[in-house]
């Protein structure tokens, strides 16, 4: 029966050596890894709730984003639109700019070419008559070298004029 | 013929040597427990006797035994008689054969393995006077004590040092073995039980208690010097962490806890007064529950141990009939051995935790509070 029965030796040396470990770990062994587990743990904690709020924070910047571009592609839209407007308006003006230059230059040469014409007519005009009178000179000289000559052309002369 | 059987005695010291076949056990040591004390013969091999020297505690560490030459670590007595305090080396008793200021090692009767006081007759003989002293010695169970405890001790501080050095950093080395282990008993144990709100300050002793058996149930499974000691299947050992547990649920036992015992709500009347039938039950299962802790855990690991040696007693037990019969038993024995060996792994596991989380059952029950009456 000495195995079912306990010895108060082993009961004395049990209680003051497992009292002592069971002090000695509770002050140096468990206070210090359980509150390093804590803290792990609230660490853990924290890094995950950082990363929930940093992904809303990226979800937010996203639309943000979004709205930014879209935004922008409006802006960028309304600005084409308004530079497609302004140069058609350049367009148009240059255009009617250059239209009423050429036709001003057109009139323009119109005139200087009317002008030369006339010019050259006048010129024209001129040398013929001066031509002319020679002519008529030479002739007249020619026609009124000899006087059988002279008698035919005063006769013809005579001849057409009407004598009203 | 006594030197044989010192020899096959001692030769098979190796002590947790696992076996199976339970019943064949019973069997052989009933047998040789209880008929042999009688009719026992000088040099025959005795399973009983052996299983229960090698499970009991003991004065001296016995390392192992070259034919007759004992190699043995001699530890301290120490005894207390008539008020006396004596303190000798265990190595006097001469491996228990000789007597030393009239103390000896009790060879057979009730007190048998135990030292007794010895005092002589008128015919000037040495006779057991059946006082005994106060045995306060440093046996071999109390120096494997001192052995886990410093173990423990050592690992456990010098882990805290890794914590508190590295901080909320992942664990490193030891730490990283044994925190998986730690987070258990504290999620799975402590929590669970006793609730989120005041686990916390029971977390220490179920720590403590659970690393504890747990080293020591797997120190026992060593068969060499520094384990080797049967030391929670020892019942002073269990009964000291079963009263550990039952001082701390008593002391931390709130108004319900109490209430729940002198005046159990939802019981008919009748069953308290005039007879305090349920208050009497009640009480009795305040000493019932540290009692089971201590027999479960003392019963789990003598009869794991008691198992392993019954088997390799087959061994010799085979042998003494014929020796190649004994050579063939052995490989049997030896495969069930290695059985016996994993399963008492899982064993070692299993008694720590169940002895840890009862405990912790049992504090969470004290502190409990209940809101409605049911």
């Amino acid at each position: 029966m000495g195995l079912v029965t306990p010895g108060i030796g082993l009961i004395f040396w049990m209680t003051l050596s497992f009292g002592i470990l069971f002090f000695i770990l509770a002050k140096f062994a468990w206070k210090p890894i359980m509150a390093t587990l804590r803290e792990r743990e609230q660490s853990i904690d924290e890094a995950l709730q950082q990363a929930i709020a940093t992904k809303e924070e990226m979800k937010a910047l996203q639309f943000s984003n979004e709205q930014l571009l879209k935004e922008a592609k409006e802006e960028r839209d309304t600005i084409l639109k308004d530079a497609r407007h302004i140069r058609d308006g350049i367009l148009e003006e240059a255009k009617n700019k250059a239209n009423q230059e050429y036709n001003r230059i057109l009139e323009s040469a119109k005139e200087s070419i009317h002008y030369e014409k006339m010019n050259a007519i006048t010129e024209l005009k001129n040398q013929i008559a001066t031509l002319s009178i020679e002519i008529a000179e030479k002739l007249l000289k020619e026609e009124l070298s000899d006087k059988a000559k002279q008698k035919v052309l005063i006769d013809k002369m005579m001849d057409n004029v009407n004598f009203n | 013929m006594n030197m044989r059987m010192t020899f096959v005695n001692r030769s098979i010291m190796n002590k947790y040597i696992l076996g199976v076949i339970l019943l064949f056990f019973v069997f052989v040591s009933n047998n040789n427990l209880f008929a042999g004390e009688t009719e026992k013969e000088k040099g025959k091999f005795n399973a009983g006797e052996m299983i229960i020297e090698h499970i009991s505690d003991a004065y001296e560490w016995h390392v192992m035994s070259i034919g007759e030459t004992h190699v043995s670590i001699p530890l301290p007595v120490i005894l207390i008689y008539n008020g006396e305090i004596k303190t000798f080396m265990s190595s006097n008793f001469h491996h228990g054969t000789a007597s030393y200021e009239d103390f000896k090692i009790a060879e057979e009767g009730a007190h048998k393995g135990k030292i007794v006081h010895i005092s002589k007759d008128a015919a000037g003989k040495e006779v057991d006077d059946e006082t005994l002293p106060y045995d306060f010695s440093i046996t071999k169970n109390v120096m494997a004590l001192f052995i886990s405890v410093f173990l423990i001790g050592f690992l456990f501080i010098s882990i805290s040092r890794g914590y508190k050095k590295r901080g909320p950093a992942s664990p490193k080395g030891m730490a990283s073995l044994l925190e998986p282990i730690i987070l258990f008993v504290r999620d799975d144990i402590a929590k669970s039980s006793i609730g989120e709100k005041k686990y916390e300050r029971y977390l220490p002793f179920l720590l403590t208690v659970f690393f504890f058996i747990f080293l020591n149930n797997l120190l026992g499974l060593i068969p060499f010097f520094p384990g080797g000691a049967n030391l929670t299947g020892n019942i002073a050992v269990t009964l000291t962490l079963a009263i550990f547990t039952f001082i701390i649920t008593t002391f931390s036992g709130n108004k319900d806890y109490w209430k729940h015992i002198v005046n159990a709500p939802g019981v008919p009347w009748w069953l308290k007064i005039p007879i305090p039938l349920m208050p009497i039950v009640e009480l009795v299962g305040v000493f019932t529950k540290p009692f089971v802790l201590m027999v479960r855990l003392f019963a789990n690991i003598t009869a794991g141990h008691i198992i392993a040696l019954g088997f390799i007693s087959l061994i010799f037990i085979f042998g003494e009939m014929n020796v190649g019969l004994g050579y063939g038993v052995s490989v049997v024995s030896v495969v069930f051995y290695v059985f016996m060996g994993l399963l008492e792994l899982l064993v070692a596991f299993i008694q720590a935790y169940v002895f840890t989380l009862l405990s912790a059952l049992y504090f969470g029950m004290a502190i409990e509070e209940h809101h409605k009456e049911h």
